[in-house]
């Protein structure tokens, strides 16, 4: 190869980086090592994560869910990870009909009519919601962020907001139900509130009220936003786009994706046909060839920085595309019946235990409705949660790092793979 | 549904979408304790009907629904992927392996930070590789793709003027640039102001210095460049950017071309992106998930997103105890199970593997240029880096463009490369072979194009047909556009 290239040596192909550079440029890094080292280095570092086999019971954005076997099997077809962003569409239509299907799912999910071909997580898909709310209603320069929004996805918005113009995020407060205030919400709009985000359930696991407050801000021509962080609700509540949602947003991690130390995950983003064109991200769409077969294309691809560069709706290049496949497989398994029999398991052993520990001394500070997560308070509530990780039990998530308002409060997330036994274990710890 | 009996022979089998799979009572799993009415627990009003149009269908009917169209899918571990500034190189098995082990994939994000000590190693790790292999002095692994890398960076310079009271408000972007560059910039609020490249492709100090004054926040910059072409005057052009106080980003995209050959940091780089996904081995997935780390130098350390991974005498644990920090850019701490895949990849490769990996990038693209040279029209001939860019001029005569030759590679059994990138070659066939690839597959591939050269000139016809190999052939993509179905619907909503 030297030869036909008409180099000696493999150095002479780098004549044009300066010396200045290629002098200073050796890597000080370990030599490598044999496929049998590596797995016992990662073996090692992965049983040091000693969180990883206690019982958990936490959510708060990040759900542990059961995935079906079949799910990782086609996951682990090289065929669909070795692939790239489907460009070509002729030997992609694998990919491209599967993000179809997924496009599809993730629209009837959240009742809404469209969705794109996913986001890279829930925070982020949020954050661009609200910059496409702000194109919408370029005029106003503010977003109401409900308090109960994952704290996280807030914050998320908060970088992408800032620099992108003139503009300014207020909190909403949320009341002793655990829901968003929707007098206060009453109060503060405006023709100056672009954007109403809300999270569905919220952060608290409360459902919140979105038809209230989608009619609120309808009054007020401003653009409702919802976040679902735990997808799994969806199967059973009332999806965003009945209740008058404009852009409904969702972590799909709980449908399909281990927790993986937070990613990772998909972002979920849907909306209405007419907003098709405003719209971030990927699309695949339905097209045929000169001999009448049916296949998939990526499509409407004018809004894309690939072809706008600076004009673009997004800077977003790929989506989520191997962990959007994990999604549309497991929900395909679920089905009809299944994503909400998955849904009712996890809405009544929450449920369950909220009930047994309510009659524990544990006080549930909020009075609205609530899925599969649950927020408790006692008066010892970090020696209980201690008491339980001796235990082998992760008690849930205390919330005061997020709200100092909120002391001596737990927020417990309980689903599917908690069984009977564990739950016994975690209500008798926390007694 | 398209004509089944078209697709029914042996391998080519059709495959209708699953929910026209779909029979009322199927179901391809099940849970205990799922069958409580939910409106003894939840208000009715609350809850949804059971979802109309939602698929029922059985484990064996979903698992053969899927498997089939994995079939219909290339990739790097099907087929040679030559797709230009994409690096499509082999995704190592064991990184699938190791990032689906207990410890990783079952921990949660908000676990204690002492029972998550080894993902915490695991990032530190990472970290200081890519920091050792930049030259840069600190990285952050949370965004969670390259172009979420660039937004992270573009608003770490903003913020680094911003806080000394000097905001700017343009950024410099070489032509040849990724349009995410651009896209990114201003997402940030920043204009762009576009530099041409010289004659053979580079920029030249004179044009940034013309450009460059104090209105300008940074200069965006990708070395190699687009065109596989490594900046020969990066240093002077990153010193003209820092007179007059602006800083240099350089998208990390093509960092396959320089480990062990040239430190970003060293060229002046102020802050760059890396996308494991292309450097370090971590599958493409059908385009994501990815994961793009931001490395930057000292003066913009304080900038990076939080948390960040500390030590002190417990152990590791993060801290957002950075009051300068941009905040964060997505949820919890990256992709992490990338972060586990690309440590396997570094780990099994070592510095010296490393290296020879970009030595073998480059000798491959250089391979394939010098026998492609002839027959196809090499936008700017010069010895090449990790990429080379042809295009389609010559082929006028006999109506031959640039997609014809890609979609008669499919034919061949090959992936096509990126084609009409970059924008400042007209019908641009970029091609990167990457370091994986054996010089048999390369030398296949050099004669499935040197056959289509010949098929351009003697039988065009044959090009404009492609592809004829396929599941389906060329799809109309601008009626797609102008009348968008964009999923399926339920036939009779009920």
């Amino acid at each position: 190869m030297l030869e036909i290239v008409g180099v000696e040596d493999v150095a002479a192909l780098f004549a044009d980086v300066p010396s200045a550079l290629r002098e200073r440029a050796g890597l000080d890094l370990a030599p490598g090592l044999s496929e049998i080292e590596v797995r016992r280095q990662l073996e090692t570092l992965a049983s040091r994560n000693t969180a990883a086999t206690q019982h958990c019971f936490m959510g708060a954005g990040a759900y542990p869910h059961f995935i079906p076997a079949v799910v990782d099997q086609i996951l682990q077809r090289a065929e669909f990870y070795s692939a790239y962003t489907p460009y070509q569409p002729e030997v992609s239509q694998g990919t491209l009909q599967a993000i179809f299907e997924f496009q599809t799912l993730v629209a009837m999910l959240l009742g809404m009519e469209v969705a794109n071909a996913s986001m890279y997580d829930g925070a982020s898909a949020t954050a661009e919601a609200v910059l496409m709310a702000l194109r919408m209603r370029n005029k106003r320069p503010r977003v109401l962020l409900s308090r109960g929004l994952h704290p996280q996805y807030r914050e998320t918005i908060r970088t992408y907001a800032t620099g992108a113009g003139s503009f300014e995020l207020v909190e909403i407060p949320f009341d002793s139900s655990g829901r968003t205030d929707l007098a206060w919400l009453k109060n503060h709009l405006d023709d100056q509130v672009a954007a109403v985000v809300l999270g569905y359930p919220n952060f608290f696991g409360v459902i919140e009220d979105l038809g209230a407050a989608a009619e609120l801000a309808h009054a007020n021509d401003s653009v409702v936003i919802s976040a679902t962080t735990e997808a799994a609700a969806l199967g059973l509540l009332k999806p965003p786009g009945q209740q008058g949602v404009d852009i409904a947003v969702a972590e799909g991690q709980s449908l399909g994706i281990p927790m993986s130390y937070g990613g990772p995950g998909v972002g979920l983003f849907a909306t209405r046909n007419e907003l098709v064109r405003m719209m971030p991200g990927r699309l695949v769409g339905e097209a045929y060839d000169g001999a009448g077969r049916r296949g998939y294309v990526l499509t409407l691809a004018t809004r894309e920085q690939h072809i706008r560069r600076e004009k673009a709706t997004s800077n977003i290049c790929t989506n989520q595309g191997l962990m959007a496949l994990a999604l549309t497989v497991h929900v395909s398994l679920l089905g009809k019946n299944g994503i909400r029999r998955l849904a009712v398991a996890n809405t009544t052993a929450a449920h369950d235990v909220a009930h047994r520990l309510a009659g524990k001394g544990w006080i549930a500070p909020f009075s609205a409705p609530f899925f599969n997560e649950v927020v408790l308070r006692r008066d010892d509530a970090a020696a209980k949660w201690q008491a339980a990780r001796a235990k082998g039990i992760l008690a849930g998530i205390a919330l005061e790092r997020w709200y100092p308002d909120l002391r001596d409060c737990l927020l417990l997330c309980v689903t599917e793979v908690h069984s009977a036994a564990a739950i016994d274990a975690l209500t008798e710890e926390l007694a | 549904m398209s004509d089944p009996t078209q697709k029914q022979a042996g391998l080519l089998l059709d495959e209708p979408l699953i929910f026209e799979r779909s029979r009322p009572g199927r179901a391809g799993v099940s849970y205990p304790n799922s069958d409580k009415d939910p409106e003894l627990i939840l208000p009715a009003e609350l809850l949804r009907e059971p979802i109309a149009g939602f698929p029922e269908v059985s484990e064996p009917e979903v698992l053969r629904h899927f498997l089939r169209l994995s079939q219909w899918n290339y990739g790097t571990a099907t087929t040679f992927y030559p797709l230009g500034s994409c690096t499509m190189k082999y995704n190592p098995v064991v990184n699938e392996v190791v990032a689906r082990l207990d410890g990783f994939a079952g921990l949660h994000p908000l676990s204690p930070d002492d029972g998550a000590q080894g993902a915490l190693e695991v990032i530190l790790a990472v970290e200081r590789i890519l920091a050792e292999i930049t030259g840069m002095d600190a990285v952050s692994l949370q965004p969670a793709a390259g172009a979420q890398g660039e937004l992270t960076g573009m608003k770490m310079i903003r913020a680094y003027h911003v806080d000394r009271g000097d905001a700017r408000r343009k950024v410099l972007i070489p032509a040849s640039a990724h349009g995410t560059n651009p896209a990114s910039a201003a997402l940030c609020g920043y204009g762009t102001v576009q530099i041409e490249g010289n004659r053979i492709g580079l920029i030249e100090v004179d044009a940034v210095r013309r450009a460059m004054n104090r209105e300008v926040a940074a200069l965006m910059i990708t070395n190699p460049n687009t065109l596989g072409l490594f900046e020969r005057e990066i240093m002077q052009v990153a010193a003209v950017v820092h007179e007059q106080g602006g800083l240099v980003y350089l998208d990390g995209a093509n960092l396959n071309a320089l480990m062990g050959v040239a430190k970003p940091a060293h060229m002046g780089a102020d802050v760059m992106q890396i996308n494991l996904h292309k450097t370090f081995s971590t599958p493409h997935g059908g385009g994501g998930p990815g994961s793009g780390p931001v490395a930057v130098d000292a003066l913009l350390e304080p900038y990076l997103p939080t948390p960040r991974v500390r030590r002190d005498a417990n152990g590791l644990h993060w801290s957002s105890d950075f009051p300068k920090s941009i905040g964060r850019v997505r949820s919890f701490f990256g992709n992490f199970g990338m972060h586990v895949r690309a440590l396997a990849y570094m780990l099994a490769l070592g510095g010296d593997g490393l290296t020879q990996a970009t030595q073998m990038a480059v000798l491959s693209a250089n391979y394939i240029r010098r026998r492609l040279e002839g027959a196809y029209h090499l936008a700017f001939p010069a010895t090449c880096m990790h990429e080379c860019v042809f295009s389609d001029k010559g082929f006028e005569a006999n109506g031959i463009k640039t997609l014809d030759i890609a979609k008669r590679l499919l034919d061949f059994g090959f992936y096509a490369p990126t084609i009409y990138f970059p924008l400042v070659v007209p019908g641009a066939l970029m091609i990167e072979p990457t370091e994986t690839e054996s010089k048999e597959t390369l030398d296949q591939f050099i004669a499935a194009m040197l056959e289509i050269a010949r098929e351009a000139r003697e039988e065009p016809d044959t090009l404009h047909q492609a592809p004829t190999h396929t599941p389906v052939g060329r799809l109309d993509e601008a009626r797609a556009a102008r009348r968008p179905v964009l999923r399926w619907q339920p036939v009779s909503p009920t």
